[in-house]
């Protein structure tokens, strides 16, 4: 409610600015660790099924794993590298 | 109720030189600490015999390489790749050093947390995997990198660009701000729990001070989830770079 209250208030350019900056900056992360949370969860679960369905392989899988995850791991790290510089 | 005031972000990132005139600061000093016990590390281990049983230093060593042979070049580079083991072993053991004082206690900064040790590591992974690519196919790389074959002819329109950017790119972009977010994030939400905990604990309301156990604990969970999360990031940095040179080295067919 405070943030609601800060917004009613007369605020300078600078202010307002920044409030909206603050904002704006929890947005663009929550919005950017959607999809990697929802891709991260798919890979690693097909994974495990994966190793569980045939666990001679498991380090082979495991290893691409860890290639996949990082891939989709960028996009949220982005998302957070966003947020700092809009945010703070 | 409560006084949160949360630092500005150059308060938890930015430290002052400490010796001045030359301009090194904390994590300038993190870095070359982290070089000089890797490098101390492996002379120490190599200077023993290696006809005997290893022990002490040499066993630490030898799991070491052993690690980044096994589970870092085999299952990327193959058989082949065995000859970028020390480069790689230095990457590996180099970050993950940078990566470990971001939970010891006084010192409290990961080296990584700041951009300029992350994008220098990243650059070198660029111009290595590039150099590569020119050595082992010559001009062909270019080709081979821009044209991959089997795309009908008219799509390499649109098929070159998009593997110019995201292989000459991206690659040391998203290496770079991997590292460098992940650490980063981890030293926030360590100061934040830190700052809740303390605030908690320290503030005027007698209701809110046992409250101030539980961001207590989460701190003590944070800094165990770190130690994993320093390791996990070397070893993708040290895998990407390897996935990185082994393609460069052989085209895919």
């Amino acid at each position: 409610m405070e943030a609601f209250s800060i917004l009613a208030a007369n605020l300078t350019g600078d202010e307002a600015k920044a409030a909206a900056a603050a904002g704006s900056a929890g947005f663009a992360y929550g919005l950017a660790a959607i999809g990697p949370g929802i891709g991260i969860g798919y890979l690693v679960g097909k994974s495990v099924e994966a190793m569980a369905r045939q666990p001679e392989a498991a380090g082979m899988v495991r290893t691409t794993m860890f290639l996949g995850i990082a891939f989709t791991e960028a996009l949220a790290l982005i998302g957070f590298v966003v947020f700092i510089l809009i945010g703070l | 109720m409560l006084a949160l005031e949360f630092p500005p972000i150059n308060e938890i990132l930015r430290w002052r030189d400490v010796i001045d005139p030359v301009g090194l600061n904390k994590v300038a000093l993190i870095g070359i600490a982290a070089a000089l016990v890797a490098i101390v590390i492996f002379l120490l281990a190599s200077n023993q015999d290696g006809m005997t049983a290893p022990k002490g230093v040499r066993n630490l060593a030898e799991t070491i390489v052993e690690f980044i042979e096994e589970q870092i070049i085999m299952p990327t580079m193959g058989r082949q790749g065995l000859g970028w083991t020390p480069f790689l072993l230095s990457l590996f053991v180099f970050i993950y050093l940078c990566n470990l004082p971001g939970i010891i206690p006084i010192v409290y900064m990961p080296a990584t947390a700041r951009i300029a040790i992350p994008l220098v590591l990243s650059l070198l992974v660029w111009v290595v995997f590039i150099g590569v690519g020119f050595k082992h196919q010559g001009f062909g790389y270019l080709k081979n990198s821009l044209f991959p074959p089997g795309v009908p002819g008219p799509l390499y329109i649109l098929v070159a660009p998009i593997e110019f950017i995201s292989t000459f790119l991206v690659r040391p972009f998203s290496l770079t701000v991997r590292l460098f977010a992940n650490m980063l994030a981890g030293h926030i939400l360590l100061v934040t729990f830190a700052l809740l905990t303390e605030e908690l604990v320290q503030g005027d309301s007698w209701i809110l001070k046992p409250v101030g156990i539980l961001p207590f604990f989460m701190l003590l969970f944070i800094t165990a989830f770190e130690v994993l999360v320093g390791f996990l990031q070397a070893y993708i940095f040290t895998i990407l770079a390897a996935v990185y040179i082994g393609g460069a080295a052989h085209p895919e067919h």
